[in-house]
């Protein structure tokens, strides 16, 4: 007996978003490009900053994706761990900078700021695991989810009555001004900066996590707990541990932004951070090179995608629609393939 | 001289279900000890509350005259003892090897070489898949995984929950072949299962564990040929 299944008028809705947003990339596109809007080199370095901007949600993402790992829980106060960051490190760039230290040493000076960034977030976010998480590891999951934002509020209207509500500006170094010339095209150094600096730190974290005790211990936490505990893995501490690395990689994440924007703020946490959360969805919560490649995606997506599609139909302004275009991608991801990029369909 | 493993009165609670109604029972140095029952008679809790996973809420577990019931699971594997739960818990997205890598977490700076091997000798199979990931084993080899995770722990007691659970009739011959060498070898074996025949032919002693309570316990020949355990757990009518 042949089985015929019924198609019910969500499918056929389902259906229908599928043709119209395929219809409107093919269209848009071609229009935009037929056009002629950009030019070539145009396209090229907003491809660049895509992949900048991108390595900076990767690096957040992570964050998201190491937590959902161990404990299957959104950490929506992430953002402000990597805001922390990122303001923390403005005090001492705007200290070096203005000593002149960081123009006389900038190796070192930018040394010295990333790594107080990567330490005042790992903390805030040990702090965070330990008071608003530890204490509701048995509850239910939308308990956790609560508190985290209500973590996120208490962190970033602290920075807010502490630090005051004004954009700060970063102190830009000398040495990062203007272009390098790799391959006979130009580049702004920020970005190689950047986009270095991410490749390194994402190298270095997958590295840990596959080759290291700890890392070990945190895959098998991820998989089992309580079998875990069995082979004498210390689960808290373990756990602890990795909300630190996801704090070192949004602080290092926060120095990064501030050096592709040049500006940090108390609320600079929100957009990143959920967007960070979008990359790590994209490319498959609770995987890491997912959450990589999510973070490229996105930040190209973002970059790329409203000149592309939206200029050719006569937009105006496209690029004051990249949040649109950010979070059109969560939806759509979030209705036809939730488990992302990478990630296997869910089934506990 | 006191018991190597002694439990005194423990109850043990999963949310409101009482798991454990008051089980007591010893284990001495060097034996092989089984606690049979049929399904959810609270064998694989009894195990897990010696391990620390699951805490009693009444009672004592005394593990060389320490206790255990208020330690973290870790520090109870520190003391030598290791668990092997069911198979279906090896870690799916690591490679053989890792799992065994795992097996020696709590013993770090240790050269594993010469236990891998020796795991890789009891277990020939796993040698060859050592590679895979242990989630595409199929479940006999799971459950040797299992069983040799344990092992790399270098435990002085091993807990074995079910070891011989969708295995062949075979294999399990072997696997109970193997715990009887590990345990001539020096290590006591505290063996969950529901396979009664295989258990109480290894066994030295047993406890017959139903609904919560310990109803029986001799030594594993007088369980044997005891009348009400051949009728409820060897199938005789």
């Amino acid at each position: 007996m042949r089985r015929i299944r019924r198609v019910s008028l969500v499918d056929i809705i389902l259906l229908a978003i599928r043709v119209v947003v395929a219809i409107g990339v093919v269209i848009g596109t071609y229009a935009t490009l037929s056009a002629g809007k950009l030019t070539w080199e145009q396209w090229r370095d907003l491809l660049i900053f895509g992949v900048a901007q991108g390595s900076v949600y990767a690096l957040i993402a992570l964050g998201y994706t190491l937590v959902y790992g161990v404990l299957l829980m959104i950490n929506f106060a992430h953002g402000d761990v990597f805001m922390f960051g990122g303001m923390t490190a403005f005090f001492v760039a705007d200290a070096l900078g203005s000593s002149g230290f960081l123009d006389a040493n900038p190796i070192v000076g930018m040394a010295i700021v990333l790594v107080v960034a990567m330490v005042s977030s790992a903390a805030v976010a040990i702090l965070l695991e330990r008071i608003a998480y530890r204490p509701l590891r048995r509850a239910p999951r939308l308990v956790p989810l609560i508190t985290a934002i209500g973590a996120s509020l208490f962190i970033s209207n602290s920075v807010r009555g502490l630090y005051g509500e004004q954009v700060k500006a970063y102190p830009q170094l000398k040495i990062l001004v203007g272009k390098f010339e790799i391959f006979g095209v130009g580049i702004l150094k920020t970005h190689v900066v950047v986009i270095v600096s991410a490749l390194v730190i994402m190298a270095a974290l997958y590295w840990f996590v596959e080759k290291t005790r700890t890392g070990r211990a945190m895959r098998a936490i991820s998989e089992d707990k309580d079998t875990a505990a069995l082979m004498g893995i210390n689960v808290d501490r373990t756990i602890s541990i990795t909300f630190a690395v996801g704090g070192m990689l949004a602080g290092a994440a926060g120095v990064l932004y501030a050096i592709v924007f040049n500006q940090v703020h108390w609320f600079m946490g929100f957009l990143p951070g959920i967007k960070a959360f979008t990359a790590a969805v994209l490319g498959g919560i609770g995987n890491i090179i997912g959450a990589m490649l999510g973070g490229l995606t996105l930040g190209v997506l973002e970059s790329i995608g409203p000149n592309l599609l939206l200029s050719g139909l006569g937009v105006p302004s496209p690029n004051q629609l990249r949040d649109v275009v950010a979070f059109s991608v969560l939806v759509l991801v979030l209705i036809f393939r939730p488990y992302g990029i990478l990630g296997r369909p869910e089934n506990r | 001289m006191a018991h190597m493993l002694q439990l005194d009165d423990v109850h043990t609670y999963y949310g409101n279900i009482h798991a454990l109604k008051g089980v007591s029972l010893e284990v001495e140095r060097g034996e092989i000890v089984t606690l049979i029952g049929s399904n959810g008679a609270g064998k694989s809790t009894t195990l897990r509350t010696i391990s620390a996973i699951q805490r009693p809420r009444e009672g004592r577990v005394l593990f060389e005259d320490r206790e255990l019931q208020q330690m973290p699971p870790h520090d109870v594997v520190k003391l030598g003892i290791a668990q092997a739960p069911e198979g279906r818990h090896v870690f799916a997205r690591m490679s053989v090897y890792e799992n065994l890598q795992m097996g020696a977490f709590s013993r770090p700076g240790v050269s594993i070489t010469a236990d891998v091997a020796r795991v890789y000798d009891l277990f020939p199979r796993l040698k060859e898949r050592r590679t895979q990931k242990a989630g595409t084993l199929s479940g006999g080899e799971q459950q040797m995984l299992a069983i040799a995770r344990a092992l790399m722990a270098h435990p002085v007691l091993l807990l074995l929950d079910e070891p011989s659970m969708g295995l062949s009739p075979i294999l399990t011959e072997q696997i109970f072949a193997i715990i009887a060498d590990i345990n001539a070898q020096g290590t006591t074996v505290l063996l969950v299962e529901q396979n009664a025949q295989m258990a109480l032919n290894v066994a030295h002693r047993g406890y017959v564990l139903q609904t919560g309570r310990i109803i029986l316990s001799d030594t594993a020949a007088n369980l044997a040929a005891n009348q009400q355990v051949r009728q409820a757990y060897l199938g005789e009518i």
